[in-house]
């Protein structure tokens, strides 16, 4: 994919490598584990967010969807690879510049009961970013304070409240408060209503809706929930195994999938509709996502893919553009030849170019 | 609501209390419903709203206390099973009455193989040798879909994945031929293709011996795909009940409504999603009038005084609401 003018972010070839260890000479001595192991739990993504867009990150657990977005804002230290913000690479700031460049870039987590201190106040969580950043003190923070649990739909009678006093959506809310306090460009909203209780989630996927267009952010929306992907996002990217599978806008995601992957994920997501229920075909898939550590070689989805032949074990498939816009890393489909089904069995045209 | 003809299992106004530092939890508060043979019941509601503590009721696992069930009964075959003793109780816990729970890594015993905590159940409930257990184990693995049974047999739970130890789970339920099966949140922690096995194979066991299933569940896609019947709950209690098809086409409740539209429908455009506005109550200090009226859209000053009636809108179909009919009327339904 070509740098975008319009590109918020750009990742190239990122890559976040955790090594367990093992394969030493005193492993190999005692033969407790005598190969060196390394989770690769983000091989090599390259990415463009666009400016003021909503892109959907989703995949099944152990994809490394969340180490890519924490490995974005260097949460996690990335083993290799760029991130691109404002022509400046994230990946090799130094810890003094990189913490200049936090200020743009936020973050709201999965468990809104794990990621507030219980010992501060609300005031106190939300307020501690503009000390940080020196943007406002004393009354004039306070102020701002005020305004930001409105903003996030929240009384500002709660300033001085404990977090335990709160259900899960309203911290969630005190979360996205805390994320906003600073005004950033982007935000990785790392699995946010996946705690929540549904009619809960409705309201705080609606609140993120409204910041994004009032505020012009850009958000990376992490999910493994493909209906509130699909409702969130412009565009969404799909991953496994470390690797992007699939991009293309939500719609196009949703309707024509084109990798066997995203075909399944799809088909899997039930509909609150029992009629649709009752007269669809699932595509089901055999087995379990293979362990990160040491994953399957070619292709990573080969083991379990209804149409994998034997190139699909040897050959790593790259992220092509079939169709405009719509990018699917999978050698048995190509440009001239978009939809898996009706190429002929065994043939890989991805691999005749 | 008549008659036991073909009824596996009848509750009668249920309730379960909790006596807590902040006063009585109503957590279940005068539930009844039937379940037939063969059928399968949904039970849907956020937390909170009674649909975990209903069914640990039934089975009498509620912690006494603080717990207590204070009314009700629980007719299963014929009998109460609020009155049997505890021996009684245990002897149908598991045999007669399984359960699957959300997070079967917490319901499997860490320090036993697989196949001896298969090998216990039918040796306690069925009589089995050894030799007869282990057969039997390794044929309900096989069945659950485990390949390589024989040997996975002896491995431990944390050997297998989560939707491999839900698996081993169900073997392990299903393995005394259950007359009525109680899935909690089955698939919950699992991914959506490891959901749709799961989903898949509940409903194959389910055709090949007949079981009878209660389905807990906060997920209204998971209801539509699998059950026959649901139960929607709020702050311990019934506000909806209808055969699948009629309670997702016609729903007769303001808060059954606003949940199904609360769920982004991927099939249709993007906009802006109806939101339920305000939070579930706090089921110890509910105020007088409908629970739900703080947050109803069609809110009246009657809602906030008088406990609406439980109204039967069809056949089937029971809401409680003081404008079921209307609500009903608005979806499309006739009323009785």
């Amino acid at each position: 994919m070509s740098t975008n003018g319009s590109s918020l972010l750009s990742i190239r070839d990122l890559k976040v490598h955790f090594d367990l260890g093992g394969g030493g000479p005193i492993d190999k001595l005692f033969g407790t584990n005598p190969v060196r192991r390394v989770v690769k739990a983000v091989d090599g993504v390259s990415l463009d967010i666009y400016e003021r867009e909503t892109l959907g990150l989703v995949g099944e657990s152990g994809c490394g969807k969340s180490t890519l977005g924490r490995a974005i804002l260097r949460l996690t230290e990335p083993t290799d690879g760029q991130v691109f913000y404002r022509d400046r690479d994230l990946a090799h700031l130094s810890q003094r510049q990189l913490r200049e460049q936090r200020r743009h870039l936020q973050i709201i987590f999965q468990d809104p009961y794990a990621s507030l201190n219980p010992r501060m106040t609300v005031g106190q969580i939300v307020g501690e970013p503009l000390e940080t950043y020196r943007l406002a003190r004393g009354r004039e923070a306070e102020q701002r304070v005020q305004e930001l649990l409105e903003t996030v739909g929240l009384s500002k009678r709660f300033i001085k409240r404990y977090p335990h006093e709160f259900s899960g959506g309203q911290r969630q809310r005190i979360g996205i408060a805390r994320a906003l306090a600073v005004d950033p460009d982007f935000i990785v909203a790392d699995e946010p209503i996946s705690a929540l209780d549904v009619s809960i989630q409705a309201q705080i996927m609606n609140l993120l809706d409204k910041l994004r267009r009032e505020k012009n952010l850009t958000y990376l929306f992490i999910s493994h929930d493909l209906r509130a992907i699909r409702h969130v996002s412009d565009r969404v990217a799909v991953m496994y195994l470390g690797k992007l599978v699939e991009i293309a806008d939500a719609k196009t995601i949703y309707h024509e999938p084109l990798m066997p992957y995203t075909k399944a994920l799809i088909s899997a997501v039930p509909v609150p509709d029992p009629q649709v229920e009752a007269t669809r075909q699932r595509i089901m898939l055999e087995g379990d996502v293979p362990s990160p550590i040491n994953p399957p070689s070619g292709c990573r989805f080969h083991t379990r893919c209804p149409y994998a032949i034997d190139a699909c074990k040897e050959v790593v498939p790259q992220l092509v553009e079939i169709k405009p816009a719509h990018f699917a890393a999978c050698i048995r489909i190509s440009p001239a030849q978009p939809h898996i089904e009706t190429v002929a069995p065994g043939a890989a045209p991805g691999l005749e170019d | 609501m008549t008659g036991t003809d073909g009824n596996l299992l009848e509750v009668k106004n249920l309730r379960t209390y909790f006596e807590t530092e902040d006063g009585t939890v109503k957590a279940v508060d005068g539930i009844s419903f039937q379940l037939k043979r063969g059928e399968t019941l949904g039970i849907v509601g956020e937390s909170g709203s009674g649909k975990s503590v209903t069914n640990l009721s039934i089975i009498r696992l509620i912690p006494e206390p603080p717990g207590k069930i204070v009314a009700g009964e629980v007719i299963f075959n014929g009998n109460d099973l609020l009155l049997l003793p505890n021996e009684a109780i245990r002897k149908i816990r598991g045999r007669r009455i399984a359960m699957i729970f959300q997070d079967p890594m917490t319901s499997l015993n860490p320090f036993m193989k697989i196949s001896k905590q298969l090998m216990e159940m039918t040796q306690l409930h069925l009589g089995h040798t050894k030799a007869q257990a282990r057969d039997h184990a390794i044929r309900m693995l096989e069945t659950v879909g485990i390949p390589d049974a024989r040997t996975r047999a002896d491995n431990y739970p944390h050997e297998f994945s989560g939707g491999m130890r839900q698996r081993v789970m169900i073997a392990m339920v299903l393995s005394c031929e259950p007359e009525l099966l109680i899935a909690d949140e089955p698939t919950t922690a699992l991914d959506v293709t490891i959901q749709a096995q799961i989903l898949e194979l509940i409903k194959k066991l389910k055709s090949e011996t007949g079981t009878s299933v209660i389905l807990i569940t906060h997920d209204l896609g998971v209801v539509a795909g699998m059950t026959d019947h649901v139960i929607v709950m709020y702050a311990g209690k019934i506000f909806e009940q209808a055969r699948t098809a009629e309670l997702f086409s016609l729903p007769g409740n303001p808060y059954t409504k606003g949940l199904l539209r609360s769920v982004p429908d991927p099939t249709a455009e993007q906009g802006k999603l109806y939101q339920i506005p305000g939070l579930p109550p706090d089921v110890a200090h509910l105020r007088p009038g409908c629970p739900f009226a703080p947050r109803c859209d069609r809110v009246e000053e009657i809602c906030r005084r008088e406990f609406p009636p439980f109204v039967q809108l069809n056949a089937d179909h029971y809401s409680l609401c003081h404008f079921a009919r209307e609500v009903y009327s608005e979806s499309g339904g006739t009323p009785l």
